[in-house]
């Protein structure tokens, strides 16, 4: 029973209180560069997804091998090594999209949320619970980043999924859908302070809700989840 | 207590060693299973530039493989380019050339340039650019068909006043708000032109000398 709560309280973070897009504020380089097709959006979010499960999950794994005062090293190798077979199996099964997400491919090893959720949780818990944290809050950013993407690419081109055969192969071009005609682009969308602008947006909508939420049930009781140090025993 | 240390630091380096081996070696074998599909893959995207401005019909060598490195000076870019030459059994039918126009707006544009043997231009492709969206990247050929205005286009002599966009009394549209980026484009392309008229015959006799072409299957 504790444990379905324990569930419970890791996807709510993850999603919504501490999503790393629109509340922590980690991972803003990729977050708002890559956000100009939904395409690009989906692709980015689910490598960075990818790479925060088998993180957190190798992280948790070896938590009771690793001396505290090299962890960090260690986890920025372990992040490091899958970024790269990632890149790599990109490179070798979704070239298109592979060359449209360029150089913030590599960047995701700079991403603080993956750091940051081995570091603050997965270094500290069992490997089921720190999978399944890694799983949210890699969905957490991917739908931030998938919201991001579908405002911009339907306020700067007037499309959704263009492009998305680079991502999923030839048949996904029927997905393109064209929501209405632009003669020229909106650049403002298109570009990065467009990008920071409807990221703006965004945090203040969510912040609305929660206002609105808290002032409905002010007495909502306020369910920290409590985080145990573990202390590192030297052996 | 010195003693201590010394075992903590051998022990914490053996630990980061061992990682660091692992690490290593997963990348390793993760590299070796893809590099193949990856050459593939480049290869498939070159060609499919390829036969997107020379006629796939017109030629049956295999024309990514029919490759020659140009020196730096030829195109006065900063990095070799290259040259790919269609055949039809031994006949000489087009080449297309790798260039770079190093004034772009913002940064280079690399360009596909295909020319006919007669020396007419068969087409041209960007392949890479940082232009403005909306504005400059219009010469990408999925955002507009300008960069299709080459096509059958010939230079008649090197002083050529038409080969200039229009604003400089060419014959190449600009765009609205972009000037820089088409003539930038256009210069590229002149002047690889001009470099293929002087060049043709030594461009076409000089054997491939491309590397990384082996471990490719063939592919046509």
């Amino acid at each position: 029973m504790k444990l379905n709560d324990e569930y419970k309280e890791l996807a709510w973070q993850g999603l919504w209180k501490n999503n790393p897009g629109i509340v922590q504020l980690l991972g803003l380089c990729p977050l708002l560069a890559v956000t100009s097709t939904l395409t690009n959006a989906i692709g980015l979010g689910i490598a960075t997804l990818f790479v925060l499960i088998c993180s957190n999950a190798t992280v948790s794994a070896i938590r009771h091998w690793v001396p505290k005062e090299i962890r960090i090293p260690i986890f920025v190798l372990i992040i490091a090594s899958f970024v790269t077979c990632v890149q790599l199996l990109m490179n070798a099964y979704t070239f298109g999209l592979y060359q449209s997400l360029g150089i913030f491919l590599p960047l995701i090893v700079t991403n603080c949320a993956i750091i940051g959720r081995a570091e603050a949780y997965a270094s500290k818990n069992p490997i089921k619970q720190a999978t399944f944290d890694g799983l949210m809050m890699g969905l957490g950013f991917l739908l931030i980043l998938m919201l991001l993407g579908a405002v911009r690419e339907i306020l700067g081109q007037g499309t959704l999924f263009d492009g998305a055969n680079l991502l999923l192969g030839e048949w996904a071009s029927i997905l393109r859908v064209e929501v209405f005609k632009l003669d020229s682009q909106f650049l403002l969308a298109i570009l990065p302070p467009g990008a920071f602008m409807a990221m703006g947006l965004f945090i203040a909508l969510k912040n609305a809700i929660d206002d609105k939420v808290a002032a409905a049930k002010p007495k909502a009781v306020n369910t920290e989840i409590s985080r145990v140090r573990v202390n590192f025993d030297e052996k | 207590m010195v003693l201590s240390i010394k075992t903590a630091v051998s022990r914490n380096a053996k630990i980061l060693a061992l990682f660091a081996i692992v690490c290593t070696a997963i990348v390793g074998l993760v590299h070796s299973l893809t590099k193949d599909q990856i050459v593939f893959q480049q290869q498939q995207d070159l060609l499919r530039n390829l036969n997107s401005i020379i006629a796939e019909d017109s030629y049956n060598n295999v024309i990514y493989q029919d490759c020659l490195i140009l020196p730096n000076d030829a195109l006065a870019t900063a990095e070799p380019q290259k040259i790919y030459r269609a055949r039809n059994n031994e006949k000489l039918i087009a080449a297309a050339i790798t260039t770079v126009a190093p004034d772009g707006y913002s940064g280079n544009i690399e360009l596909l340039i295909a020319i006919n043997i007669n020396g007419s231009v068969s087409g041209v492709r960007t392949l890479k650019h940082q232009e403005t969206p909306g504005l400059g990247d219009k010469i990408e050929v999925r955002k507009s068909d300008w960069i299709k205005s080459f096509n059958t286009k010939k230079l008649a002599s090197k002083s050529d006043g038409r080969w200039l966009v229009k604003k400089d009394g060419g014959m190449f549209d600009q765009f609205t708000g972009a000037t820089i980026t088409p003539r930038a484009v256009v210069k590229a392309v002149r002047n690889t032109v001009i470099y293929f008229n002087e060049h043709q015959d030594k461009l076409f006799e000089s054997a491939s000398n491309c590397q990384n072409n082996d471990s490719v299957k063939d592919t046509l």
